[in-house]
C-alpha cells in the first residue's frame, strides 16, 4: 500500500512536470533541417559541403556571390588586381567586429588567410595556394600576392577560403572548431554531436538590420521522409534537400512553400581511360564507345524518371544557364542507330561495361535507367552498388569501370573541371587518369585571364576536347530544393544551394 | 555466492580482450580508406597524407592496435577523427540518451509483454490465448523503420500530438523529452514485448503445472495470488535473463529506430561512424557496449540468484 501511494506520488509529479515544462527556444527561431550532420566548424579544417551552410550563418567571407553568381562584397567592400594579375587588393569594410569583440581589420584577415595556408591538415591550402604572401597596406587594405595569376582566387575567396576567423580565438588554445569565432551575422552557441548546432544573433553584427530571427537551430536528419515529416508537423521550418518525389506534397501543403534553383554542380559517368588494368577495356580505351554510350541515353527522359522532371540536364560540367556553358556544344539527342554504328566500328558491337552506383535510391534508379537504355544499342551494364567510401576506396585505386558520381559544384568554372580532367589534378579527383597536354594549356589559359571574355575561348577548346574525349559523360546538374513553413519570408535560393540568413522573417 | 561472483568478475578481461582483437580485427576488413573517406569532398592529397600520418593510417596493424589497447588501458578512448571529440566525452553524451531510450523501451516491453504473456497462459488454448499470441506475432514481424514511418505520419503529420523526430533533454524539458521519447520507445519495446510475451507465457505454463501451484490452490486460494504471488515470481527467472540481453542489446543502440526519429543516440553514432570509417569511434562505442553488455548478463546472474534460493 505504501510502495503504492511512493508510485502514485511520483507519477503525479512526473505528470505535472510534463505539464509545467517548457521550451527554452526563445521566440523567434528558425529550425532548419539539414541532410547530413556537418563535420568540422573550422573554415580551415571543414570537408563537407553541409557544413557550409551553417558556416553561412556564422562566418562571412571577404566577398560573396549573387544569386547570378556574380563576385558581390561582403568583409571587402572593393578590390582590384594589379601587377598583371599577379596581385589582388582588397580593401577591408570598417568597423566590423567577430563574436568574441575583436576588430576584424587587415591583421586579421592576413592572419586567417595565412592559417589557411599552413594550418596542418587545412583544406583551403590547395584553393588559395597560389597566394605567397599576404601584405598589409593599412588598417584596413591586405594585397594577396600570387605566384602567378590565378582568375578563380575571388570566387574561392567567396566560400570557406574567404571566412575570416578570430586571431584572438584561434591562437587562444583549444579547440577552434568546437567553439568557433567569426565575424557573421550568428555566433555559435552550442553544438550537440548528430544532434543539432545552436547559433545566437549577434547583436554587433556589420549588417544587424538584416537579420531578423533571434536564433537558428540546424537539426541533421538524414532520412527526407522525416525530414519532411518534421517540417509538416511545425517541427522545422525550412528544410533542404527535399527528394524530387515529395516537391508534390510540398506544393500541396497550403501551410508550406516550395523554392528552387539550379545548383552549380553536376552528376555524370567517370569512366576509366588510363587508372590501371581495368581501364583495358572497349569503354575505356575506345572513344566511340563511350560516344556511342552518351547517344544512347535520352537525358530529359531520365530527368523525368528519376527526378519527376526537376533536375537540369546537362552535357558539361556547367549547366545551360550559367555564362560559361559553352553554347556551340549543346545537349546531344538520343541516337540509338548512330550508338550501333559506332559500337560495330569500334570491333564492340556488345560491350560489356560494369557501372559503380553509390547505395543512393536515386543513383541506383538512374543507373537502371542508364542500363536499359544503352541495352538499346548493345550495351551490356551490370550495376555496382557499392557503399560510397568503399566506391572511393575502389576508384582511387582503379579498380573500376565507369562510375556514376556527383560533384557539389564550385562558383568559378574552374572548380568544376579543372581538378578531374588536368595531368597535375589530384588521383583522388581525376580518378580516371585522363590526361591530355592540350586540355591541360587551355586550362591553365583560363586562370591567367581575369576577364570571362577572355576565358571563354579557352573552355570552349576544354569542351571540344573533354566533351569529344568523353573520359567524363555529364548527365544531369541538380536543382536545391527547399520546402519551408509559410510563415516565412525573405528566403532567397542560391546557386551554391547555401541558406542566408539575412533579410529571412517569420510572420 | 563469494566464489561465483569472484569467478564471474575475473572472466571480464579475458573477454574484454578478446572482444578489443575481434573489434579491431572485424573493422580492418571493412572496405574503403578511412583518410580518403574523411578527407571530404575535395579529397586533397595533401589533406589524405595528413590524415593517415596523424591518425596512425600507415602503420602496421599490430603497432596500432598496441597503440589503441594502450590508450584505453589510460582511460583514452581516442579522438573522432570526424569531428575532433574525445570519443570518451561522445559517449557519455550518447549513453544517458541511449540509456533513456532502452529504459523506456524495456518499461514498454514489461508493460505489455508479462500482462499478456500471463493472459495467455492462464487463458491457454483459448480464444483469447490464440488473440494475444497473434498480437505478438504481429509485434515480432513489423519492421521497426516502417512502424516508426507510420507513428510519425499519424501522430505527427496528421494528428499533430507528437514531435517527429528529434531529442530533447530532461533537463531543458522535460514535457519535450517525454513527448519526443514515446514514438521510438513504443517502436522499440513492441519488438521486444512480443519476445517476452512468448517467454512469460511457456514460464508460466511450465510453473502453472507444477505441484506446488496444485497446493496452492488445493489451500484454497484466490486465483489471482496464485498467479500473481506464485506462479509469477518464479515464471519471471527467464525473463530477467531477456530482459538484461534486450536491455544490453538496446543499450548498443537501436540502430534503424534512431536514424529514423533522429535520436541522437550510440546507434546513430555507430552508423555515421562507420560510414565515415571514424575507426576510434566504432572501436570505442563497440568495446564499450560489449563492457556494459558483460556487465548487465553478471547483474541478471546475480538476479537469478536472489530470485531463486536454490541456486544460492
Amino acid at each position: 500500500m505504501v510502495f503504492c501511494k511512493w508510485l502514485c506520488a511520483g507519477f503525479a509529479l512526473l505528470f505535472s512536470a510534463m505539464l509545467s515544462g517548457t521550451s527554452a527556444q526563445p521566440a523567434q527561431t528558425l529550425r532548419i533541417g539539414l541532410a547530413e550532420d556537418p563535420d568540422l566548424l573550422d573554415p580551415s579544417l571543414a570537408r563537407t559541403y553541409v557544413g557550409r551552410i551553417v558556416f553561412a550563418s556564422m562566418c562571412d567571407k571577404l566577398v560573396d556571390i549573387s544569386p547570378e553568381l556574380d563576385i558581390v562584397p561582403q568583409l571587402a567592400i572593393e578590390w582590384q588586381w594589379t601587377d598583371g594579375n599577379k596581385g589582388l587588393v582588397l580593401k577591408i569594410r570598417q568597423d566590423v567586429k567577430f563574436h568574441d569583440g575583436e576588430p576584424l581589420d587587415a591583421a586579421a584577415v592576413k592572419f586567417s588567410l595565412e592559417r589557411h595556408l599552413n594550418l596542418p591538415g587545412s583544406n583551403r591550402k590547395a584553393e588559395i595556394s597560389a597566394v605567397t604572401n599576404v601584405d598589409i597596406i593599412d588598417d584596413h587594405t591586405v594585397k594577396l600576392v600570387l605566384s602567378a595569376p590565378f582568375a578563380p582566387l575571388l570566387a574561392q575567396l567567396s566560400d570557406r577560403a574567404g571566412m575570416i576567423v578570430s586571431p584572438k580565438a584561434a591562437q587562444a588554445g583549444g579547440d577552434f572548431s568546437t567553439h568557433p569565432v567569426c565575424a557573421g551575422p550568428y555566433k555559435f552557441t552550442e553544438r550537440v554531436a548528430q544532434d543539432r548546432i545552436v547559433l545566437d544573433r549577434f547583436a554587433d553584427y556589420w549588417n544587424k538590420d538584416a537579420v531578423h530571427l533571434d536564433r537558428i537551430v540546424f537539426l541533421p536528419i538524414v532520412d527526407s521522409t522525416v525530414r519532411l515529416a518534421n517540417l509538416r508537423s511545425g517541427g522545422l521550418d525550412l528544410i533542404e534537400r527535399v527528394a524530387a518525389t515529395d516537391v508534390d506534397t510540398v506544393k500541396r501543403d497550403e501551410r508550406l512553400k516550395f523554392s528552387e534553383i539550379t545548383g552549380l554542380g553536376y552528376t555524370g559517368v567517370t569512366t576509366n581511360v588510363n587508372n590501371g588494368t581495368r581501364s583495358k577495356n572497349p569503354l575505356g580505351q575506345d572513344r566511340r564507345v563511350r560516344q556511342a554510350l552518351e547517344l544512347s541515353i535520352d537525358r530529359s527522359a531520365l530527368n523525368q524518371v528519376v527526378f519527376n522532371g526537376l533536375f537540369q540536364p546537362g552535357n558539361q560540367w556547367e549547366p545551360p544557364s550559367n555564362a560559361y556553358y559553352v553554347k556551340s556544344m549543346p545537349i546531344p539527342g538520343r541516337d540509338v542507330a548512330k550508338a550501333k554504328e559506332l559500337l560495330a566500328a569500334a570491333g564492340a558491337p556488345h560491350p560489356s561495361v560494369t557501372l559503380m552506383v553509390p547505395t543512393n535510391p536515386e543513383l541506383l534508379q538512374a543507373a537502371q535507367v542508364i542500363q536499359s537504355m544503352a541495352a538499346e544499342s548493345g550495351f551490356d551494364i551490370k550495376i555496382q552498388a557499392t557503399e560510397f567510401a568503399s566506391a572511393l576506396d575502389l576508384a582511387v585505386k582503379g579498380d573500376f569501370e565507369a562510375f556514376l558520381l556527383g560533384w557539389s559544384g564550385r562558383t568559378d568554372p574552374d572548380g568544376n573541371i579543372y581538378n578531374f580532367v588536368a595531368c597535375k589534378a589530384p588521383p583522388a579527383l581525376n580518378i580516371g587518369h585522363y590526361c591530355n597536354s592540350e586540355v591541360d594549356r587551355e586550362l591553365e589559359a583560363t586562370r591567367q585571364a581575369a576577364d570571362p571574355a577572355e576565358r571563354m575561348p579557352h573552355y570552349a577548346r576544354v569542351a571540344e576536347h573533354v566533351l569529344g574525349n568523353r573520359p567524363l559523360i555529364y548527365l544531369w546538374h541538380n536543382r536545391h530544393l527547399y520546402g519551408m513553413s509559410a510563415k516565412l519570408t525573405g528566403f532567397n535560393p542560391y546557386p551554391d544551394g547555401l541558406i542566408r540568413p539575412q533579410g529571412i522573417r517569420m510572420q | 555466492m563469494t566464489t561465483f561472483l569472484l569467478r564471474r568478475i575475473a572472466l571480464i578481461v579475458p573477454t574484454l580482450f578478446f572482444v578489443s582483437l575481434l573489434i579491431f580485427g572485424l573493422q580492418q576488413l571493412l572496405p574503403g580508406d578511412p583518410a580518403i573517406a574523411l578527407a571530404g569532398e575535395d579529397r586533397d592529397p595533401a589533406v589524405i597524407a595528413f590524415l593517415r600520418q596523424k591518425y596512425h593510417l600507415d602503420d602496421p596493424l599490430p603497432m596500432r592496435y598496441a597503440l589503441w589497447v594502450e590508450g584505453v588501458a589510460r582511460g583514452d578512448l581516442g579522438e573522432s577523427i570526424r569531428i575532433k571529440r574525445p570519443v570518451f566525452d561522445l559517449i557519455t553524451e550518447k549513453l544517458p540518451v541511449t540509456g533513456e531510450l532502452a529504459l523506456m523501451a524495456l518499461l514498454i516491453a514489461l508493460a505489455i509483454g508479462l500482462p499478456a504473456g500471463i493472459i495467455a497462459a492462464v487463458n491457454n488454448g483459448t480464444v483469447m490465448d490464440y488473440g494475444v499470441s497473434m498480437a505478438a506475432l504481429w509485434g515480432l514481424s513489423i519492421p521497426n523503420f516502417w512502424l516508426g514511418i507510420l507513428l510519425i505520419l499519424l501522430f505527427s503529420v496528421e494528428l499533430g500530438l507528437l514531435p517527429a523526430s528529434g531529442f530533447v533533454s530532461p533537463t531543458e524539458s522535460l514535457k519535450q523529452n517525454l513527448l519526443t521519447m514515446v514514438m521510438p520507445a513504443f517502436v522499440l519495446g513492441n519488438a521486444i514485448a512480443a519476445g517476452m510475451m512468448r517467454h512469460m507465457r511457456s514460464a508460466m505454463l511450465q510453473v502453472l503445472s507444477t505441484d506446488f501451484v496444485r497446493t496452492a490452490r488445493a489451500k484454497g486460494l484466490p486465483e489471482i495470488w496464485v498467479i500473481l504471488r506464485h506462479a509469477l515470481r518464479n515464471a519471471l527467472i527467464p525473463v530477467v535473463t531477456l530482459s538484461a540481453l534486450d536491455f544490453g542489446a538496446l543499450l548498443s543502440g537501436a540502430v534503424l529506430t534512431e536514424q529514423v526519429f533522429t535520436i541522437p543516440g550510440f546507434g546513430k553514432l555507430i552508423v555515421d561512424a562507420v560510414f565515415n570509417r571514424d575507426y576510434a569511434v566504432v572501436q570505442g562505442v563497440v568495446l564499450f557496449t560489449a563492457f556494459a553488455y558483460i556487465m548487465l548478463n553478471l547483474i541478471a546472474d546475480i538476479a537469478y540468484v536472489v530470485l531463486n534460493p536454490r541456486l544460492r
